[in-house]
């Protein structure tokens, strides 16, 4: 632009360094993140021109490649650049999820937007401020320890009048100026993070302007409805076509493997596609939703050990009393409300596709490759994401659609209906795990001996005092499993591994505490030294106003409590059990959380709300049912979601400790949740569960025994 | 039977041709572009597609546009008025009750009607009213603490 002529890009940013500091900011240089990541692995670019753009009337713009699932991020991530760069928050415009404005990221999951690309992000502002300042002093002819900055602007101490802002000083241009090892704030002159902020989407979202992928409207898009095998593992024989004529303007693509139906309204595409007659040869079904455990113990991959220390064997001699325990949780569906949506457009040789993901980048990967595009030819464009919860980091419906749209020539929106959204999903996947653990006279456990089968391998590991124990994990969530253990798609689903390993941990420490005649708080302060989970423990029992007393206490009152990459958590919860119907009523639920810095204690209030309502499903109701490949849950009649008439009280406690990094808090509070309310249902009745979910006929069964 | 319809949009009228028999949520999001009414379930299991008719709030994806001819619809997009958002909508933000956002609209419209009907809910009342709406973020108890102070502002009853 401006200037540049024909200098080679090197004697630009030399001249422009001798005189002004600065090139003008191009749409070509935020469109080339990409050579940026070329070489070799991807990761976050160190110029932090990439992550942010002073605007000409004096708004910042962030650019981020996390997504706005519904977690807070374009809030959060707001506040942290607010806070380093020394601009109002309420300056911040968000960019998210676009891969061609936005730097690389992995993918929005795991609670990592705060705690690991939180510190890439604030890193990059502080350096801008500082480069900002020195600018600043150069200008004002003032040494920048007599200046100060606030809400974006620089200006004389004791001197307001002596003052340039940021937008005076970039102009809307790039700032070429670099700084090593600038240092972030510490907590203590915090001025926006560790405060509530107003969320950024909120107008949006109430006034329905929000857009999601399948708001996006593109003159001449056609909708397909693709043509789905009945199971898993099915193969298509034969397909006729014919009566699809039947619907005026509906159209048949076949592609290979994909026969999809066209038309310019969704339903009438719809329509059309029931008109398909599709044959299927589908394989015997091998297993079932009440086979899988035995199928999982049989065929679950080689165990690795994760931890192991003392003797077991000694262990189990110093033990008075021995405790062996199997935990099962079925498949559990993520369907978050948007279903997978995605819209693609093919102009000039570039396929730009909007698509509800947790991963842009990673399907950008996947769409270049579906189509034989390069890198640099695949744009996807995250809108607002209706909730993902882990399911929405596959993306199928994203390469079908910039498929049909590559045939078609026109751009082609794929939205799964409910069925689909269930049959595609990747289910948290169905899991075994073994607990052999003993006790002493003296009332401490002897030894811990613990095997998980199939749900994965994070927080296995207990954070007890045990002398004498063992964590051994055989497969998990993640790719690699063996063919044909699970007879379709699993992935992370909200804390992936950790809401089983809580779960079975948490009920065997309680039944040792019944056995040991301890209340179930105090045995685990008992065995426990880390002062960060006493405090959380301590923290939600005097919110719960907890009185010791072993159980079954005949109260109901519950505990539990996890450690979730960082976060520390304990959860209690008062529930009551009607014997006749074997239903649960939850009424109250107090959850404490140490997860360091909090940056926005609202959006980690909601977050944990959120997961409290989310863990009561799959602790009671949530459970795929299939048959071989062939998934019968469909739809929220035969999968049972929470419901407004479900939720507890909810009392959300956290506990101050800036000092420590943030670790996030989108999943640590629902990991307790189906051992909180198995032990509460123990305490209540006496009643030992031993498999999520702890629906009404597997409570009367558990009354029974 | 393809055929013009007609109907009151959001107190606009409007005229559509089309298959009558086609559901109301998919002519209002691509035939009328209010996107703001969302697809969730396909079968009035979710709330996120709640339209008004008349004085109810119905299930768009079930809703058969022949059935609504010569009816009012009022959707998301009518609420706010004169740049002003509707009390609902402003406890809606202000308490921050959403998460993802999808399932608000449905939310938001669900309780209007609610409100037209009972002004002054009681807690169990809101609670039976809303319990089919979904939302898998689990902002329950915010959207019921919003609609219980939106109740409380318009303390009157609907304008």
């Amino acid at each position: 632009m401006n200037g540049e002529g024909n200098l080679s890009r090197r004697e630009f940013l030399s001249l422009a360094g001798a005189s002004g500091l600065y090139v003008f900011f191009r749409i070509e240089d935020l469109l080339a993140q990409e050579p940026a990541r070329l070489g070799g692995r991807p990761g976050y670019p160190t110029d932090f021109n990439a992550y942010l753009r002073i605007g000409e009337d004096g708004r910042t713009t962030c650019l981020v490649g996390k997504v706005e699932l519904g977690q807070g991020a374009m809030t959060s991530l707001a506040q942290l650049l607010a806070e380093e760069l020394d601009v109002p928050f309420g300056s911040v415009d968000m960019v998210m999820g676009d891969t061609d404005l936005c730097p690389w990221d992995m993918g929005t999951f795991g609670s990592l937007s705060i705690r690991q690309f939180g510190p890439v992000l604030r890193s990059a502002a502080a350096e801008a401020r500082a480069v900002l300042l020195q600018l600043g002093a150069e200008r004002l002819q003032v040494p920048p320890d007599r200046l100060q900055v606030k809400d974006g602007v620089i200006s004389k101490l004791g001197d307001p009048g002596t003052h340039i802002t940021y937008a005076q000083l970039v102009q809307g241009r790039r700032i070429e100026r670099h700084l090593e090892k600038v240092p972030v704030k510490p907590p203590k002159e915090f001025r926006v993070v560790g405060r509530a902020a107003a969320r950024k989407d909120a107008l949006e979202k109430v006034t329905g302007r929000a857009r999601y992928a399948a708001d996006i409207g593109l003159p001449g898009t056609l909708h397909a409805r693709i043509v789905r095998p009945p199971a898993h593992g099915a193969t298509l024989k034969d397909a006729d076509t014919d009566r699809v004529a039947n619907v005026p303007g509906a159209t048949v693509i076949r592609d290979g493997d994909l026969i999809a139906v066209l038309h310019e309204c969704p339903d009438l595409a719809d329509r059309a596609l029931a008109l398909v007659k599709a044959q299927f040869d589908r394989p015997a079904p091998a297993v079932d939703d009440a086979t899988i455990f035995g199928h999982l113990l049989k065929n679950a991959p080689a165990a690795q050990t994760l931890g192991e220390s003392g003797n077991l064997e000694e262990g189990e001699k110093s033990a008075a009393a021995v405790f062996d325990r199997t935990y099962l949780n079925s498949y559990v569906a993520h369907t978050p409300m948007e279903t997978h949506s995605a819209l693609a457009r093919i102009e000039n040789g570039k396929v730009t596709v909007w698509a509800s993901t947790q991963t842009p980048f990673g399907i950008k990967a996947q769409v270049a490759q579906a189509l034989g595009f390069p890198p640099e030819k695949v744009r996807i464009i995250t809108p607002y994401v209706g909730g993902g919860f882990g399911g929405k980091s596959a993306s199928r419906q994203a390469i079908e659609a910039a498929r049909l749209a590559r045939i078609t020539g026109r751009p082609v929106q794929v939205v799964f209906d409910r069925a689909e959204e269930f049959f595609y999903d990747t289910f948290r996947p169905a899991a075994v795990v073994k607990i052999r653990s003993g006790l002493t006279s003296a009332g401490k456990i002897a030894f811990w001996d613990f095997k998980v089968l199939c749900a994965g391998e994070r927080e296995a590991k207990h954070f007890y005092d045990i002398p004498n124990q063992r964590t051994v994990s055989a497969g998990g969530w993640q790719g690699g499993q063996p063919t044909g253990l699970h007879p379709f798609a699993v992935g992370p689903w909200r804390a992936p591994s950790v809401n089983t390993n809580t779960f079975a941990r948490e009920s065997q420490i309680d039944i040792m505490a019944a056995k040991a005649g301890s209340d179930p708080l105090q045995f685990r302060l008992s065995h426990v030294s880390d002062p960060r989970m006493v405090r959380v423990l301590k923290a939600a029992a005097e919110a719960f106003r907890w009185t010791p007393k072993p159980a079954p206490s005949g109260r109901g009152f519950g505990v539990a409590c996890a450690t979730y990459l960082g976060t520390y958590v304990a959860t209690f919860a008062e529930v009551a059990v009607d014997r006749a119907t074997g239903r649960v009523r939850v009424s109250r639920v107090v959850c404490a959380q140490d997860m360091g810095l909090v940056v926005n204690p609202d959006g980690a209030r909601q977050q944990t709300e959120g997961a409290i309502a989310m863990g009561l499903g799959y602790a009671l109701t949530e459970e795929v049912r299939f048959r071989g490949g062939e998934v019968l849950t469909r739809n929220f009649d035969t999968y049972e979601v929470p419901r407004f008439s479900w939720l507890p009280t909810i009392e959300t406690v956290l506990i101050e400790n800036p000092d420590t990094p943030a670790s996030g808090c989108g999943e640590p509070p629902i990991v307790c949740m189906g051992a909180v309310v198995a032990n509460a249902i123990h305490d209540a009745t006496g009643a030992r569960l031993f498999q999520l979910p702890m629906t009404p006929a597997r409570i009367k069964a558990a009354l029974r025994t | 039977m393809v055929r013009p319809v007609s109907f009151t949009i959001n107190g606009e009228p409007v005229r559509v041709t089309t298959d009558e028999d086609r559901m109301l949520l998919w002519v209002l999001r691509y035939d009328l572009g209010l996107t703001g009414t969302k697809f969730g379930c396909g079968e009035g299991l979710c709330g996120a597609c709640s339209v008004i008719v008349g004085t109810e709030a119905v299930r768009s994806c079930s809703t058969k546009v022949k059935d609504i001819e010569g009816k009012q619809v009022l959707t998301i997009e009518g609420l706010s008025q004169d740049g002003h958002l509707h009390p609902l909508q402003g406890a809606f933000l202000e308490r921050h009750a959403f998460q993802c956002g999808y399932c608000t609209s449905g939310m938001i419209v669900n309780a209007y009607a609610l409100l037209l009907k009972k002004p002054r809910p009681t807690r169990e009342e809101v609670v039976k009213a809303m319990d089919d709406n979904l939302c898998r973020c689990g902002s329950h108890t915010r959207i019921l603490e919003a609609i219980d102070a939106a109740a409380a502002a318009m303390s009157g009853g609907v304008r």
